[in-house]
């Protein structure tokens, strides 16, 4: 039986990124994950795997650290929270610009501006539709729990080498600090040379006799060299929408009413279905795995079955206008949510579904 | 011991800096009359006199000079 | 003897570096960026390194240094170069990797990356363009702008109070524990040009040395930007710029007193 160990989410992240065979981690304190730095110092993985650990400067040096490593086709990644992100999303659209593999953990805080060091959900709209300038998505992984959070780590960094792209796990205060126990996976052997260089042929290794130089840059300069890369990166998102989308359905079969939660809201969303099942009441929890590629094709489907949907979020309510995209119209799509770092319990989203549909 | 030299410009590549000029000990380089495709006055080799020391040629931002030498 | 029995393939003394690739270099005529890429490119082929070296180029002219080194590249954002270094270097410990950063790049928008790569000691080498001026963008102040210098956003004269004062980053940088060797040179002569690519052959030589970063400033020219013919902002630079920014080594750790 797989060995399993009490952890946090946050020590989840480094322990994983250990047994995974990551490169490099490159990171800046901030509360509330600045355990997986710690983590990752305590363990010192350059003893054992030869896995890189560096505090930069600041996460606008920690995230280019990663851009550097991942030119490199190493596995390298990096966390950080909210106001974090933001200093990060010029690198992220760098990243993206230049079809680089990382994995960017972000363990949200209520914002904006310095906000809070509490749990929220506040960075959808940044992390889900980009973030960083010009038109480019991440892939991003939406963790509910500590096991989550170690399974990610790899998840993501199979996801970001199959599609050259930057995949975002976002979390939040609550996932990053909650302890359970993880099961450890089987461990992973890091990338050896010859494994990089069949996986990653674009990677700047120091050019050889047998092939010409390779050069990573996102500048085309050229309207029409910019442009191609552009429907390049939108054909490859296309294939992302088709093949990867992620989600978990909890009492969906004969559900009424659907809510939509990702990460710990889905978690809260689970005890209150079962709440209004006891009532009489069939309601239902989709919970998007991945935020972007979104299960739109799902909730459209739902929404032929369904009175209404409730889309549950830790902000003022930013995943709901993608619910509401993918149902165009379909069924009454509401929203609840609370803000500052402040949670909601399995009550008061009880009252507000009750209200929403006029339920008593 | 005595050299003699030579140069090469690649006079298409050449931007017509002067550069190599102001550098050459014996003046044996000058920007030509005519231009290249491009509308610049090349560098181009005057007289017999290159001792093929590559002074041009090291300070040649544009890489186009060779430069050859023998002993005399 | 005629020119052209000189002019034989065995009696080659120079020629373009095969590191060089064929591609004409966007710089304008005259530009120092040309000649410090080629003494780079001899440098690597002298040590037999292309293989081995891992480069970045920064934003500013030459963010396509890409396009003519015959070398693996990376192209970080404006200012990110040393981080982008430190996380290859520490990732491939026995790669060569430097960095090709103009005054904007490194001494403006990248001053904390810069430090922080040379306070960590990181074993990379920078190789610094230091023009004062912005070329990639048309001209406008640099922090390395000399006092009174016109540039398109110092139309009057850079002025103290209005400005601050030019920023000289080589001896700020010699303070800290992290770097090996500090030098600045030119490549505006034949000498000089000589100079420089023995001062970068020593920074890439030392790179290897686990001794921390090496730095190696190339006070330069913008023609274009300065206005001046090629020559003549040579001359301008040799009256001015070395006045600010004498030329000679910093700081060389292994250097025997």
């Amino acid at each position: 039986m797989a060995e399993k160990i009490l952890m946090k989410g946050n020590e989840a992240i480094a322990i994983s990124a250990i047994r995974n065979g990551a490169d490099g981690y490159f990171g800046y304190p901030i509360t509330p994950q600045s355990e997986v730095m710690e983590t990752l110092m305590k363990e010192r993985p350059w003893l054992t795997t030869g896995m890189v650990v560096l505090q930069a400067e600041s996460e606008t040096s920690s995230i280019n650290m990663v851009y550097g490593g991942a030119c490199c086709g190493k596995k390298v990644m990096t966390s950080s929270s909210s106001p974090g992100i933001s200093l990060m999303c010029e690198g992220l659209s760098y990243l993206a610009g230049a079809e680089l593999p990382c994995v960017v953990v972000n363990c949200q805080r209520g914002g904006p501006g310095l906000g809070t060091i509490q749990p929220s959900q506040s960075d959808y709209n940044q992390c889900v539709k980009g973030g960083g300038h010009g038109d480019y998505n991440a892939i991003v992984l939406a963790p509910a729990s500590a096991q989550d959070m170690y399974d990610f780590v790899d998840t993501g960094f199979d996801l970001a080498f199959k599609y050259r792209t930057p995949v975002i796990i976002l979390a939040d205060g609550i996932v990053g600090q909650m302890m359970e126990k993880v099961e450890l996976r089987p461990e992973k052997p890091r990338m050896t040379e010859e494994e990089l260089k069949a996986i990653a042929p674009w990677a700047t290794t120091g050019k050889s006799a047998d092939r010409s130089y390779n050069f990573i840059t996102s500048l085309a300069l050229e309207s029409d060299v910019q442009e191609r890369f552009n429907q390049k990166l939108a054909a490859k998102y296309e294939v992302i929408k088709e093949n990867e989308v992620r989600y978990e359905e909890y009492q969906t079969a004969d559900a009424e009413y659907l809510f939509v939660a990702f990460g710990c809201s889905a978690r809260i969303c689970e005890a209150v279905v079962d709440q209004l099942r006891e009532e009489g009441i069939k309601a239902g929890l989709l919970r998007p795995v991945t935020l972007f590629p979104f299960p739109a094709k799902r909730l459209q489907e739902l929404s032929g079955q369904v009175k209404s949907m409730m889309s549950i979020e830790l902000n003022l309510g930013q995943m709901v206008d993608d619910v509401k995209l993918a149902v165009n119209g379909a069924c009454p799509v509401g929203f609840y949510g609370r803000q500052g770092g402040n949670i909601y319990t399995p009550d008061e989203i009880v009252e507000a579904f009750k209200k929403f549909n006029n339920l008593k | 011991m005595a050299f003699k030299g030579a140069i090469e410009v690649d006079t298409q590549k050449c931007k017509g800096c002067g550069v190599c000029v102001e550098n050459c000990p014996t003046k044996s380089i000058e920007l030509a009359k005519m231009v290249n495709s491009k509308g610049y006055h090349y560098a181009e080799m005057v007289g017999d006199a290159c001792i093929g020391c590559s002074n041009c040629a090291i300070v040649c931002p544009d890489s186009v000079i060779t430069v050859y030498r023998v002993k005399i | 003897m005629n020119i052209e029995d000189i002019k034989k393939p065995e009696n080659i003394v120079y020629k373009k570096t095969p590191i060089l690739t064929d591609n004409v270099m966007h710089y304008c005529p005259g530009c120092s960026h040309g000649t410090v890429h080629k003494l780079v490119a001899e440098v690597i082929e002298e040590m037999g390194i292309q293989d081995k070296t891992i480069a970045i180029s920064p934003v500013g002219c030459s963010v396509f240094a890409y396009n003519y080194l015959n070398i693996d590249w990376q192209q970080a954002a404006h200012g990110r170069a040393p981080a982008l270094a430190t996380a290859t270097k520490r990732l491939n410990p026995d790669k060569y990797v430097f960095t090709y950063q103009g005054d904007g790049d490194l001494a403006s928008i990248g001053t904390a990356e810069i430090i922080h790569a040379c306070s960590r000691g990181e074993n990379i080498v920078v190789i610094f363009i230091n023009n004062g001026i912005y070329g990639m963008t048309g001209g406008q102040m640099a922090p390395t702008t000399l006092l009174g210098m016109k540039t398109a956003t110092t139309p009057y004269g850079r002025d103290a109070k209005l400005n601050g004062f030019p920023l000289v980053l080589a001896p700020m940088i010699a303070q800290l524990d992290g770097t090996a060797f500090i030098t600045r040179q030119s490549v505006h002569t034949a000498p000089a040009a000589r100079k420089a690519k023995a001062a970068i052959r020593k920074a890439f030589e030392y790179s290897q040395k686990g001794i921390g970063l090496s730095f190696v400033e190339i006070v330069a020219t913008c023609n274009s930007g300065w206005k001046m013919s090629p020559v003549a902002a040579n001359k301008w630079m040799v009256e001015n710029m070395f006045t600010k920014y004498p030329l000679g080594d910093i700081k060389d750790v292994l250097k025997q007193e």
